[in-house]
């Protein structure tokens, strides 16, 4: 006789499943990255108390189907070398992974791979990772390298779109256009030419890099430091899926993460503890409260770099399928 | 005359030096390349050995010293012009014995080829080249297939080992600097075989001109120029005249670097280009790089640093496309037979 608490259970990542007597295991990889040598042990435990399969998540975690709930303890065992190696924060060690509300934060694969990418995704992913979990508090962020925005980082309640300042040397530019060129077909047209010179239109920018990738003699340079356009509440769902908005352009890492904890505060304060399993989407309490108060609490103690740009009223469109 | 000193007593010359001469070397620029946390090892300045990477092949030449991107000749107003002013101070560049010979190929265009170029006679007089020694062949060098793989026309040989730093001066300044120290015979390291080897045609027949071969690269080639920039035996230029905005009856004559694949090369008044065809770019450097020249000048212009290789975004390999076209050559040589 199975006498569960599925509370508990859903909060240990393990899923309440609509097969009587079993559950699936979700295992977080922030950053989407990790070393061959884990797949094994994932591989074991599938086939050890799963039913052999497993499926990709589209948060960039593996969940296992088909585990007996009487398996739990034991999964989480073999949990833990996974949990150790990918250095994820645990209350109690041996049990498991001990939140599920803030998910998985995902990254695209970032400067390790991608020529587009203006930093690494993956180290952000999951510096974040270990600022924000474990809580049992319903986040999605996501890491992307450039504007392509490859995660979809706008459908997610926080995406970080990795920006470059780009830094023109004119002694170095011989005037062969290939930034312009580049700018023009591949992004935002920001750039033009006087004097045989280039003019960059810093109202325009995206900070995208590819006049930087495209300059033949290192003219078009990065920043040292990398900037960010941090886009916030993006969702899918039934009653109004729509894009994450800009929130702050050329934004630095300290300010974005101090931004996402103070979110934590604001949810905690806002929650409708009615509403069902005590989930409620962030989105949802900001179209309660409205963004000014959001605003408010996210930006408490916040430094900002003196680029930055902080949009405000924010407003979000989307598709209204619950009638307001 | 080689010495063994320390790095201490070369630093304390460099900063005896610095009052008359600006010193260059190959360094490393953090971050500076074209994608994100990859840097390029290019020509700056430098006031210390330690600044110097010898490790590794600088992404760009030297040539960057001699014949600035970016160079402005002259200012004008409405009846008059004044030339710009020579740098004040001469120059010292540390390079490899491949580089030593493509500033030959410089001297030969600017200096040699019908008039004197003042612009670069200026400052070429008042430079002094340092030899960086090569203990093994870095990625795509074919020097020794080029025959530029060691080279006497040095001022200086310098070598950090350790603590030590080996010199064969060839400078009296740098003697007299010296003396004192302990005299040791210093012989350049130097390579003598390359992973990379290739076999040049003697002549290339006028009817692969217009042969199948370049049509592949036409295809592949994106026309960015960057085999042009970072060669050391690209010598063209192209002018660009500006007014200065605020009054436009004044203002400047820049020559700055062209390039045979990039697009605007071969623009003529009322705007015709008659090189259009990538493959056709390709088939024009190819054969000035191994051909042209050297039935003009009696070497051929490449000296086989292999940097074209190095940085072709669509990996093109301009030494593979001299092999394939020697083959080709034998081939179409038999037919006619
Ligand atoms: C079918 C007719 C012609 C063609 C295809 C032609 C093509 C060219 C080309 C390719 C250049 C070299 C441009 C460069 O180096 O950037 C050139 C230069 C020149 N052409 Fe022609 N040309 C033609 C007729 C003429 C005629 C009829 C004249 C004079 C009456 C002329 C006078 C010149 C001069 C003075 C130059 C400049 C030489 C220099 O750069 O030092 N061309 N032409
Ligand atoms: C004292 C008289 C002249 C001088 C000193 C002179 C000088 C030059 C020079 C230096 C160039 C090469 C420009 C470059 O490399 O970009 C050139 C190009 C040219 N010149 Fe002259 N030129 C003179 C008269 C003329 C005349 C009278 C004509 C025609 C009737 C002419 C037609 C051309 C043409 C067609 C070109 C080629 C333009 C191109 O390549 O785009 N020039 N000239
Ligand atoms: S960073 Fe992107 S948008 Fe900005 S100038 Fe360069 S190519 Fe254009
Ligand atoms: S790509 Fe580089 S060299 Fe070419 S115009 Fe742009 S900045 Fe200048
Ligand atoms: S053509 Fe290529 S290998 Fe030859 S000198 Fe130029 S960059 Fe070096
Ligand atoms: S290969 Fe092209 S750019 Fe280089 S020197 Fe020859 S013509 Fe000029
Ligand atoms: S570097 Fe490669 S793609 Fe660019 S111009 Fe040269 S051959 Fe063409």
């Amino acid at each position: 006789m199975l006498d569960l608490n599925t509370k508990k259970i859903k909060k240990n990542a393990y899923r309440v499943t609509k097969v009587r007597g079993e559950t699936a295991s979700r295992v977080r990889v922030p950053g989407g990255l990790l070393t061959a040598e884990l797949l094994p042990l994932i591989q074991n435990i599938a086939e050890t108390f799963g039913n052999g399969r497993i499926h990709l998540t589209t948060r960039q975690g593996f969940e296992i189907p088909g585990i007996k709930y009487t398996d739990m303890d034991a999964v989480n065992a073999l949990l833990q070398p996974i949990i150790d190696k990918l250095e994820i924060n645990q209350e109690i060690p041996g049990k498991g992974y001990t939140s599920a509300g803030t998910r998985n934060i995902s990254a695209c694969i970032g400067s390790n791979t991608c020529p587009f990418a203006t930093y690494n995704t993956t180290n952000f992913a999951q510096k974040m990772e270990k600022e924000i979990f474990p809580n049992d508090l319903h986040f999605k962020v996501a890491f992307t390298g450039c504007a392509n925005d490859c995660i979809k980082t706008r459908m997610h309640d926080f995406g970080i779109i990795g920006m470059t300042e780009p830094q023109y040397e004119k002694e170095r530019c011989m005037g062969c256009q290939a930034c312009v060129k580049a700018c023009k077909k591949k992004s935002v047209d920001a750039l033009s030419v006087e004097n045989y010179r280039i003019v960059r239109n810093t109202e325009k920018c995206v900070g995208c890099g590819e006049c930087v990738i495209n300059c033949p003699t290192r003219a078009w340079t990065r920043s040292p430091v990398t900037y960010y356009r941090l886009v916030i509440m993006g969702r899918t769902g039934k009653r109004n899926p729509r894009l994450a908005e800009d929130f702050l352009v050329w934004a630095t890492e300290d300010a974005i993460i101090k931004i996402i904890k103070n979110t934590y505060g604001f949810v905690n304060n806002y929650i409708d503890r009615e509403a069902p399993g005590g989930k409620e989407h962030i989105g949802y309490i900001i179209d309660r409260t409205g963004f000014e108060e959001y605003k408010k609490w996210a930006m408490e103690g916040v430094e900002l770099d003196p680029r930055t740009i902080v949009k405000g009223p924010v407003y979000w469109s989307g598709i209204h399928y619950d009638g307001k | 005359m080689g010495y063994q000193t320390t790095a201490e007593k070369i630093n304390a010359i460099f900063s005896d030096l610095s009052k008359d001469y600006l010193i260059y070397a190959p360094k490393r620029f953090v971050g500076d390349g074209t994608f994100t946390y990859i840097d390029t090892i290019r020509y700056g300045e430098i006031t210390d050995l330690a600044e110097i990477e010898f490790a590794e092949k600088s992404n760009y030449s030297f040539k960057e010293v001699l014949l600035p991107i970016s160079e402005t000749l002259f200012y004008f107003t409405e009846n008059e012009m004044k030339e710009a002013d020579a740098p004040k101070k001469g120059a010292i560049v540390f390079l490899r014995s491949c580089d030593l010979h493509g500033l030959k190929r410089m001297d030969t265009i600017y200096l040699e080829n019908g008039g004197v170029d003042t612009y670069y006679k200026r400052l070429r007089d008042h430079t002094k080249f340092i030899l960086m020694g090569c203990e093994n062949s870095f990625e795509n060098c074919f020097c020794v297939s080029m025959g530029t793989q060691t080279s006497e026309d040095y001022d200086a040989y310098l070598k950090v080992d350790g603590d030590n730093v080996l010199v064969d001066s060839r400078w009296d300044y740098l003697d007299a600097a010296l003396a004192g120290a302990t005299q040791a015979p210093v012989i350049a390291d130097s390579v003598t075989a390359n992973d990379t080897v290739v076999t040049i045609p003697e002549t290339v027949p006028q009817t692969l001109f217009d042969d199948p071969f370049w049509e592949e690269y036409g295809n592949r080639c994106i026309a960015c120029g960057r085999c042009n920039f970072v060669c050391p035996t690209c010598t063209c230029f192209t002018m660009q005249d500006i007014f200065y905005t605020d009054n436009g009856k004044a203002g400047e004559r820049r020559r700055v670097w062209a390039s045979c694949h990039v697009d605007g090369y071969t623009d003529m008044a009322g705007g015709h280009a008659f090189r259009n065809d990538k493959g056709q770019r390709m088939r024009f450097k190819v054969l000035h790089k191994v051909n042209d020249y050297k039935r003009r000048f009696g070497t051929h212009m490449c000296i086989g640093c292999g940097r074209c290789d190095d940085v072709c975004p669509e990996y093109i390999s301009f030494a593979n496309c001299i092999n394939r076209l020697n083959t080709l050559v034998n081939d179409t040589v038999k037919e006619e037979n």
